[in-house]
């Protein structure tokens, strides 16, 4: 296990040298740092000189590593809107964002389990019919505009829930949470619902047919010529080995969520990474793009890095190396 | 006197979008407290679904449509669901084909082995432990106490057909139904595991139907055989008389296939025979065999051949040529 996970983090690791690359060289294409930061009033000849200063006319390759450097220590440069460090705004962003995640995977991840497994064993059952055309009408409708009907009819007809912000928050440790009050919760429902409408179905599908396909398989036949209570066979012999491809795709899906956030947090002013990067894009606030590409990109790679140790845990083929 | 088992009449049908197809038409026979039975024939005759039929484990759209199945007094054809249940794996075993696809890849040895005690006995894990190793020890599994802990993975084809003897030993059941246990095994572990099948069923006197295509084996391993073909039975009694004296054309047929020892070396080709087993939906009118069938007369093709004994010995065959004054055994085909 050891050695798997040593592997599995050098990898990572290389992952983001990659992404930090690509940012960075974006950066460079996109928009004139000294522009944004003098206006245009200052003279073509004072803009050189800043330039110089700035070492923007040095080498890409020198810049770059100049780049990595401050990257590692945790600069990675400065928002020109809000005349702050990136690595600070999206950080005090960062809560919302993972909160909203966070609540979406749980529900993504409880809900589909059950009706996954219910519709693999029942397929024929009116229920297992019914949840797979609504999961088919789920992933088909795009998320801003699960967002806008939730909005419509739980906020504006049925004035039940709030339909934008996060409402009331505490602060634990610098970490602002919406989680610890009801007002925060109310706010947390619509958006997570509306995160959680383009994965869930798609995470009901594939357990499902993974769990189909591993019910006709022989250890399933041979565990009923055994005799076995059928709650066993379906709940330890077929859903654990549902859970392997379930895992591997799901790890990834749970990252593309956080990309999904840029569309549900601008529909319900959700004020967390996604909307700040909406918001960076008009300004072109280009420091402020990179980061978040940077810290984004290390979210997934952690997500990714620890479904692969998960997946370790559940498949015993992972583990021989690390075998006691 | 009663049989440990009485299959009578057994019928098997898969409801399909067309209609009915059936995949077992009337089969019959007994099998006595530590007997052991052969269930021969090529692949698609219906050897493994009359197995499944036992145990009542037919995979839908399958399902039992006429015929009792009586095990120990009771009919499993009409036994309600955990009543069943708890006939599998503890009054009746079954042993799987392939001994890599037997076992869940995901479980220890040692789950998989105590699960089954314990869906049938009222005991702990730990007593159940002791008695997977007892029976591991049975099959000549070295150092049982390590293997429990163990994955699949990390056994052979040969070990893991061996574990999955032991699971269907836990129970000390009557029966035990082997769907060709050695087939995906490697030739010299497939002697191993015969034998070991052999000297369980003999020591612990459990009946045992071995399904397989490989007359070689049954006439080693079981004092009864059943020659099955599209789905009945065609030829059944006695190994011994079967093999040396076949009379239905198709075991006669199968057991030229087999190569013979006492010829051997001399360049002769195995004679096979002609043609393929017909489909189920495709049934021939009359007796299934009869197009390839080199014994036939004009009634083979209108009237189905009803199972008939035959004189003097206890074994019947279904076919209307057989017996009567056939022309001599000219085996000897052209070409041949």
């Amino acid at each position: 296990m050891f050695a798997f996970s040593i592997k599995r983090i050098s990898q990572a690791l290389f992952v983001m040298l990659i992404i930090s690359f690509i940012g960075f060289s974006i950066r460079q294409q996109i928009g004139d740092p000294v522009r944004d930061l003098v206006g245009i009033r200052v003279s073509v000849e004072e803009r050189e000189i800043l330039r110089d200063k700035l070492g923007l006319n040095d080498p890409f390759a020198v810049q770059y590593i100049r780049f990595l450097g401050n990257a590692l220590k945790g600069d990675l440069g400065h928002s020109f809107f809000f005349k702050k460090p990136t690595l600070e705004v999206i950080l005090s962003k960062a809560p919302a964002t993972l909160e909203l995640v966070f609540v979406s995977s749980l529900l993504i991840i409880f809900m589909s389990i059950p009706l996954g497994i219910f519709a693999a064993i029942r397929p024929r059952h009116w229920f297992s019919r019914f949840s797979m055309g609504a999961s088919i009408v789920g992933v088909s409708i795009p998320v801003f505009l699960t967002a806008i009907l939730l909005i419509y009819i739980f906020s504006v007809e049925l004035q039940w829930l709030p339909s934008y912000g996060r409402g009331e928050t505490v602060n634990i440790g610098g970490w602002q949470s919406g989680l610890l009050t009801w007002d925060g919760l109310q706010h947390l429902i619509l958006p997570s619902i509306a995160l959680s409408s383009i994965m869930l179905p798609l995470f009901i599908r594939l357990i499902r047919s993974e769990m189909m396909e591993v019910l006709q398989s022989e250890y399933i036949k041979f565990a009923w010529a055994k005799g076995l209570r059928r709650r066993r066979i379906w709940f330890i012999h077929a859903f654990k080995n549902t859970l392997l491809p379930v895992i591997t795709v799901g790890g990834v899906q749970l990252g593309i969520l956080i990309a999904y956030t840029i569309l549900t947090e601008t529909v319900f002013q959700w004020q967390g990474m996604g909307f700040m990067f909406l918001e960076a894009v008009e300004r072109s606030d280009t420091s402020l793009l990179v980061a978040y590409m940077v810290v984004v990109g290390a979210l997934f790679v952690v997500v990714n890095t620890i479904v692969d140790l998960i997946y370790g845990l559940v498949n015993p083929m992972v583990r021989v190396t690390g075998r006691k | 006197m009663s049989h440990l088992l009485e299959v009578k009449n057994l019928e098997v049908r898969f409801a399909l979008r067309f209609g009915d197809l059936t995949a077992i038409d009337g089969v019959s026979f007994t099998l006595d407290k530590g007997e052991r039975l052969g269930l021969v024939g090529e692949s698609g005759a219906g050897k493994s679904v009359t197995g499944f039929a036992i145990i009542n484990l037919i995979s839908k759209p399958g399902y039992i449509s006429r015929g009792h199945i009586l095990f120990d007094g009771e009919n499993l054809a009409e036994l309600p669901g955990e009543k069943m249940r708890d006939i599998r794996g503890n009054r009746i075993s079954m042993i799987f084909q392939d001994p890599m696809m037997t076992l869940n890849p995901v479980l220890t040895i040692g789950t998989q082995m105590c699960e089954t005690l314990m869906a049938h006995r009222n005991i702990s894990r730990k007593q159940a432990e002791a008695v997977a190793l007892e029976k591991l020890r049975k099959v000549y599994i070295s150092s049982p106490e390590q293997r429990l802990s163990q994955y699949p993975h990390e056994f052979s084809g040969g070990m893991r057909q061996r574990i999955v003897i032991a699971i269907a030993l836990l129970t000390d059941p009557a029966l035990i139904i082997a769907d060709e246990p050695t087939t995906a095994l490697d030739v010299t572990i497939q002697a191993e595991i015969m034998d070991l099948l052999l000297e369980l069923c003999a020591s612990e006197d459990m009946g045992l139907i071995l399904i397989t295509h490989d007359l070689g084996v049954v006439s080693r391993v079981t004092e009864k055989i059943a020659v099955m073909y599209a789905g009945k039975i065609v030829e059944s009694g006695p190994t011994e008389n079967i093999i040396t004296d076949p009379l239905h054309p198709y075991t006669k047929g199968l057991i030229r296939a087999l190569p013979d020892p006492e010829r051997r070396g001399q360049g002769e080709r195995l004679q096979q025979i002609p043609g393929t087993m017909p489909t189920l939906t495709a049934l021939p009118r009359g007796c299934s065999f009869h197009p390839r069938c080199e014994i036939k007369g004009g009634i083979c093709e209108k009237e189905i051949p009803e199972s008939r004994a035959v004189k003097g010995q206890k074994r019947e065959v279904a076919c209307h040529m057989a017996e009567n004054p056939s022309p001599p055994p000219v085996y000897e085909r052209e070409g041949a």
